[in-house]
């Protein structure tokens, strides 16, 4: 198989996709919000707790690709316990790193396990499949009620 | 030499020579030869079309219509000619009733926003089916806002075959129009669209036939069948993109008030009154695209030098071909197991998320399309989000039929 793509379906994201972490709905939610791609169809429905803006819990529940779901599962791990702020530099940092803007060896600490996402650069057409929970997570932050859109 | 006197066989498609009419073909994709499998969203494109465009560009390019000087006159008449073209290939009773537009969306956009002020009252009803695309639900939803009708929708079952035995109750006193697809885009069913017609006709309805996914793959004769109108694409079937046809029956298209208003659908315009061109011209506002125009009438003359029939025999071949291989493998799920199929097959792998399954082929070299297939109400219907979908065209084969059931292996193997 080619080199790319066992970048891009690492056995990590592989896992996560089979066994999502945090994978369930949240009833005593402080923030929630739905991310939407209309090319595919993918939905994650993400919810947080935020206590003394800290997220204390995040948890999501749809339907994706191997891509979106693993993306999803790895964030709500590393959100939890952190800042708002915190979880804003992470996106930050992970955005550049899918979209190739980002050395990530540079970064490799603050990436943490997020690091298998390297190999989404090269797949532009699945840059909005990684990104599309931390679109939902921005928009819980400001609990928007309307689906956001990766369109 | 015409691509049609080729062929020694007069009833087999010789596929070695029709590819080699296409020069995309030859692309490779990640190292891999090209396995180009979304036909239903766009074909390629043989060298006669390319050349066709060029040679307009290159030598006859000018305003229709209007200009006395040579090149006008040149443009004009390849312009026409092309509408001569379409005209008899769906068999219509003449060039009036040929309108060029963008594609079958506007085309269906057209009787959408003209049809209802031709007669309909607030009440009446429009009536489509489950298995559209979205361009044959979201235009008929627009006009019942603006003209106060009811859309209401013909269900199919968990074959993909449309509740025929339903339709009589779904044609009443109130329905004015049915607009219905003939080949699904998303499932491939060939809808019985000859009974449909006569049906909705014995009730006083008019039919519009969404042929998109239909005339590349199959002859279809617009006086056999009957319908009020027919829409199709020229990207679909072998032609450049943005050129597409409306066929209206010479009575509704009289009947119906122009569609936009501009150059050259005008008769006489002053500012306080404005006369309307005759048919086709009515509805062709504005400098409309004449290259794609002559375009699709080179489309046109390569698909009947190589022979409707002869490429239906080829694809049903091919559909069956692939449809058994596909089928075979562990955990595949095909969508949309009517007894008439053209062209298409949609299929879900285990729990294998459509979008991963097109990457994982496309490294493979295999082009499918992944997703909704601009037919979400399909999707509800099967309870899917996605599908994966391969559709052919004239110029594949079986080995890439191998190609596919190999790649998709990969995908399994991937996902184990």
């Amino acid at each position: 198989m080619k080199a790319e793509l066992k970048e891009l379906y690492q056995q990590v994201i592989l896992d996560h996709n089979k066994n999502p972490r945090n994978f369930h709905d949240m009833p005593d939610a402080t923030h929630e919000a739905e991310g939407y791609n209309p090319l595919c169809g993918d939905k994650v429905h993400l919810y947080l707790k935020i206590e003394n803006d800290r997220i204390a819990d995040v948890s999501f529940t749809g339907v994706g690709c191997a891509i979106s779901k693993a993306s999803a599962s790895l964030m709500t791990m590393l959100l939890k316990g952190r800042t708002v702020r915190e979880a804003n530099r992470l996106f930050e940092l992970f955005h550049g790193l899918v979209t190739g803007e980002l050395d990530p060896e540079a970064h490799a600490d603050e990436l943490d396990r997020l690091v298998v996402f390297y190999g989404v650069r090269d797949f532009p057409t699945r840059i909005k499949c990684a990104t599309l929970a931390w679109h939902a997570f921005q928009a819980a932050l400001e609990n928007k009620k309307e689906t956001v859109s990766t369109e | 030499m015409q691509a049609g006197e080729v062929h020694t066989q007069p009833d087999l498609l010789d596929v070695d020579r029709v590819r080699a009419d296409f020069p995309i073909l030859q692309t490779r994709v990640n190292g891999k030869p090209l396995v180009y499998l979304d036909n239903a969203a766009t074909t390629q494109k043989p060298a006669a079309v390319i050349e066709a465009i060029e040679q307009y560009y290159r030598s006859q390019n000018a305003n229709i219509h209007r200009g006395v000087h040579h090149l006008s006159q040149v443009a004009t008449e390849a312009y026409e000619q092309a509408r001569r073209k379409v005209a008899r290939f769906l068999n219509a009773r003449s060039e009036r009733e040929i309108v060029f537009v963008r594609g079958t969306t506007e085309a269906i956009n057209l009787v959408a926003s003209c049809f209802p002020r031709a007669g309909c009252q607030p009440g009446d009803e429009i009536l489509i089916t489950e298995m559209e695309h979205h361009s044959n639900i979201v235009p008929w939803q627009l006009a019942c806002q603006q003209y106060g009708l009811r859309l209401r929708v013909l269900p199919m079952d968990d074959r993909g075959v449309l509740r025929i035995d339903l339709l009589d109750d779904y044609l009443t006193d109130r329905t004015r129009l049915m607009s219905v697809v003939h080949v699904s885009n998303s499932l491939g069913t060939v809808n019985p669209i000859k009974e449909i017609i006569a049906r909705a006709h014995a009730r006083g309805v008019a039919v519009l036939v969404d042929a998109a996914q239909s005339v590349a793959h199959f002859s279809v004769d617009v006086q056999t069948l009957d319908c009020d109108f027919l829409a199709f694409s020229g990207h679909k079937l072998y032609g450049p993109t943005g050129i597409g046809v409306l066929y209206g029956r010479e009575n509704w298209l009289e009947k119906m008030p122009p569609y936009q208003g501009g150059g050259d659908m005008i008769r006489r315009v002053t500012f306080e009154e404005t006369t309307y061109n005759a048919l086709p011209y009515k509805f062709e506002a504005g400098t409309p695209n004449i290259a794609g125009a002559i375009g699709l009438g080179a489309a046109l003359d390569y698909l009947e030098s190589i022979g409707l029939a002869r490429i239906a025999r080829h694809e049903a071949a091919l559909l069956q071909y692939a449809t058994e291989r596909l089928a075979s493998i562990s955990g595949l799920r095909i969508i949309g197991n009517a007894p008439a199929k053209a062209a298409v097959i949609s299929f879900v792998l285990k729990d294998i998320h459509p979008h991963d399954v097109g990457t994982i082929v496309n490294h493979e070299g295999v082009a499918i399309r992944t997703g909704h297939h601009c037919t979400q109400p399909v999707m509800d219907h099967f309870g899917l989000a996605a599908t994966s979908r391969a559709s052919l065209a004239m110029y594949n084969c079986k080995e890439e039929i191998d190609q596919l059931v190999e790649a998709l292996h990969t995908v399994i193997g991937m996902f184990q």
